[in-house]
């Protein structure tokens, strides 16, 4: 047996690209089932979320911009370098649930599966939901989606990484970019994928993560005025109340999901109709 | 030197003969016309007679509306086949075209609006969409909007004074086509037109209770929001109700759609057409007397044409015609509302009060009812007050901008987010624009225009949702759109 020490990794908060800690230096503990010590992640405060939103916001016009085409191909350099990193991701699941290592695996297997499906949506937003209006007058008048801006998310408790990979990619897949806290028990993963989007060429700012209580955050999230939609599929139904209250401030658009389908990408995507003449 | 030929406009009146209003109105529930018990006068805001005594529904109207509406739902409409459904909407439809004059006739006596407007846009456009919808009917898995073609249940809506009958269409027709049933509340305004539609509803034969109309004021609209019998509210109106509303049905499993305020940027860049723009800048702030969501309330000009943009569309708001909404030779009608314009005047006086310079077109108001002569304000900031609110009358604020990205962030300088209007020669730039303006409805070398197959709807605090096109089915139908 080795005397060797492990070297332990310290998880932080993922925002604007970086891996900041928390301004306020508040930590919280994750333990293993077995009531180890695993780690301190950070508690993400109301300077920490408005930093990232700060980030997000800077973020989307140039992520709005990207192709379609450069957002798929993103999207799916996400899974390639989730798939070389599975093993890591199964452990610290294991590690931090205490479930089989068969069911990590399923895990870390469908969030790289489910990350190629919505990479391969990028360019069929306007497929599903543009249209040519015929309109009854001399008018070329079309409809297509765009993004809403920036689209904050409560990731689910669990699956922590495939809930987690549900509230980030169909936000950023046609445009928006995101701030998204990460289930408050098995955080790890969220902060480890945290390192996968560091590696992919997705750029700084449009993917935010923050860890921290649901409780204390989501309110911070429904108000925050620059804040366009919010997500809140991961938060318990007795809140949703509240938030959505909080929420009508800015007319946010609020949602709450069950499955991944493409309506969760089209609920954050405005539509725009065109209209021009048609004359000689 | 030969004597200046001076053409004036014979006046061209619209008989008022053609519609026969009754002293008093009921509420029209599960089919028939029901006595109500308070009453509030409904007049003509051009001459401020009173026209008529409109309901004002309580609790128990509004209960009685509801159980109509859900017993319709439960016993009729929801078993029927959408082939079926769609017919009644298709004979609604060409009842509205039958009877267009009468409803015209009737909206600008109550609304105020020209004539030429209710005859050419209103009533069409109304009987449009209930065509356009009717077709959906048979057809909804085919819009797609997913495998879900569930209708929520008993719609509950509360519609505005701007477009009386038209957003009752807007509103009626997309409930109707997905399966829903309806509890409709016009303005207190403008009641009129939809008690008229209430016959035709009859006329057409359509199941009794399927279409419930109360009539009322806020009040009214608040039972109807808060009612635990209703699935879904549909609310065109102000932004600070729309938010109320939103807060009202936040822990409830209400579904909701708001089309709400506008501050709409109208973008003249140097290479535009001017002749045409001014043309549009007219049609964006005038059409209506300025009683539109989506009116183009700030002129966006490139400086090195703003002096010639605004000596030709001063020329040209001089020959606005002011005066009887039922001449039809009419272009600018009454203001809906002595209530409204008082809000008009208040946010044009603000304007004087932070150091805009007022210019009205010179015109003869009529002495009796509600007028507001054709305005722009210059030398405005985007701070002032007439640059932000929303004013809903024939009132322009103008700035200018130097280059493209400006005249960008400047539009885009608002919480609203409902319309835009582009004039530009240049198709790459128009392109370029409608792709960075952050609003629902991009209009480009053209203003106001609209259809019941385009979907209308904003961005940020201009609402949720769309009306129109297969976009606007889905606000009917179950988990599709808003949750």
């Amino acid at each position: 047996m080795s005397n060797r020490i492990d070297v332990k990794k310290t998880y932080k908060l993922f925002i604007n690209g970086a891996f900041p800690r928390t301004e306020s230096g508040r930590t919280y503990e994750i333990k293993n089932a077995k009531g180890g010590f695993i780690a301190n992640p950070c508690l993400a405060s109301r300077k920490d979320l408005k930093d990232a939103v700060v980030a997000a916001r800077a973020a989307q016009s140039g992520w709005n911009k990207a192709s379609a085409y450069n957002k798929g191909q993103i999207l799916y350099r996400i899974a390639e370098m989730l798939e070389g990193r599975r093993a890591q991701f199964v452990d610290e699941i294991v590690g931090v649930t205490g479930v089989t290592k068969a069911k990590a695996d399923k895990e870390v297997i469908d969030s790289v599966d489910r990350l190629v499906w919505y990479a391969g949506w990028s360019d069929k937003l306007s497929s599903l939901s543009g249209a040519l209006n015929p309109v009854a007058g001399p008018y070329y008048n079309f409809t297509v989606p765009e993004s809403m801006g920036v689209i904050a998310a409560i990731a689910p408790e669990m699956p922590s990484l495939l809930g987690l990979i549900d509230s980030i990619a169909p936000i950023i897949v046609g445009g928006n970019t995101v701030v998204v806290l990460a289930s408050t028990k098995a955080p790890l993963s969220a902060m480890s994928f945290a390192e996968v989007i560091a590696t992919s060429d997705v750029p700084a700012g449009v993917i935010n993560i923050l860890t921290g209580k649901k409780d204390e955050i989501a309110p911070w999230m429904a108000s925050h005025m620059d804040i366009d939609g919010f997500d809140i599929s991961g938060l318990g139904a007795k809140s949703h109340g509240a938030v959505r209250i909080a929420g009508a401030e800015n007319l946010k658009r609020i949602y709450s999901f069950k499955s991944a389908d493409p309506g969760r990408i089209l609920a954050f995507l405005e539509n725009k109709t065109v209209w021009h003449p048609i004359g000689l | 030197m030969e004597t200046p030929v001076s053409f004036d406009y014979a006046p061209a009146p619209e008989s008022r003969s053609l519609v026969s209003i009754k002293p008093k109105y009921g509420h029209f529930i599960g089919g028939k016309f029901v006595a109500g018990s308070k009453h509030f006068p409904t007049i003509n805001p051009a001459t401020e007679e009173v026209l008529s005594q409109i309901a004002l529904a309580g609790k128990a109207d509004v209960d009685a509306a509801v159980k109509a509406a859900r017993k319709a739902y439960t016993s009729t409409w929801s078993k029927m086949s959408g082939k079926e459904r769609g017919k009644y909407l298709f004979r609604i439809a060409r009842i509205m075209q039958e009877r267009a004059r009468e409803f015209a006739v009737l909206e600008t006596l109550d609304n105020g609006k020209p004539i030429r407007e209710s005859r050419d846009v209103d009533v069409p456009l109304a009987a449009a969409h209930f065509f356009y919808h009717a077709g959906w009917a048979d057809k909804l898995e085919f819009a797609g909007l997913g495998t879900s073609t569930k209708p929520h249940g008993v719609a509950g809506q509360i519609i505005p004074w701007n477009f009386p009958l038209l957003m009752l269409a807007w509103k009626v027709a997309p409930a109707l086509a997905t399966g829903n049933t309806v509890v409709l509340k016009p303005a207190e305004s403008t009641s009129l037109t939809a008690l008229l539609f209430a016959e035709v509803c009859q006329l057409a034969e359509l199941p009794a209770g399927v279409v419930n109309i109360v009539t009322g004021d806020g009040s009214t609209g608040a039972l109807i929001v808060n009612h635990p019998g209703i699935d879904k509210i549909a609310f065109t109106g102000s932004t600070e109700v729309g938010k109320i509303i939103a807060r009202a049905i936040a822990p409830t499993h209400k579904s909701v759609t708001l089309e709400l305020g506008g501050k709409a940027a109208n973008i003249i860049f140097e290479d535009a057409a001017i002749d045409e723009a001014i043309e549009g800048i007219v049609d964006g702030i005038f059409f209506n007397q300025g009683h539109v969501c989506c009116a183009g309330s700030r002129l966006i000009l490139q400086e090195n044409i703003a002096d010639e943009v605004l000596t030709k569309l001063k020329k040209r708001m001089a020959q606005i015609r002011v005066g009887d909404p039922m001449d039809k030779n009419t272009d600018l009608g009454a203001i809906n509302s002595k209530e409204q314009l008082l809000k008009i005047r208040e946010l044009s006086a603000s304007g004087d009060a932070e150091g805009a310079q007022r210019w009205s077109a010179p015109c003869d108001l009529p002495a009796k009812g509600y007028w507001f002569a054709p305005t722009i304000f210059t030398g405005v900031t985007q701070s002032h007050r007439i640059v932000r609110e929303e004013i809903f009358g024939p009132v322009l604020s103008v700035l200018t901008f130097r280059t493209p990205r400006e005249a960008i962030d400047k539009a885009n300088n608002t919480p609203f987010g409902l319309s835009a209007g582009i004039w530009s020669e240049k198709g790459s730039r128009i392109l370029w624009a409608s792709q960075q303006l952050r609003a629902g409805v991009i209009w480009a070398n053209t203003f106001n225009k609209f259809d019941p197959t385009s979907p209308f709807g904003g961005y940020k605090e201009s609402g949720w949702g769309r009306e129109g096109g297969r976009h606007g089915l889905s606000a009917y139908l179950k988990g599709v759109g808003h949750e």
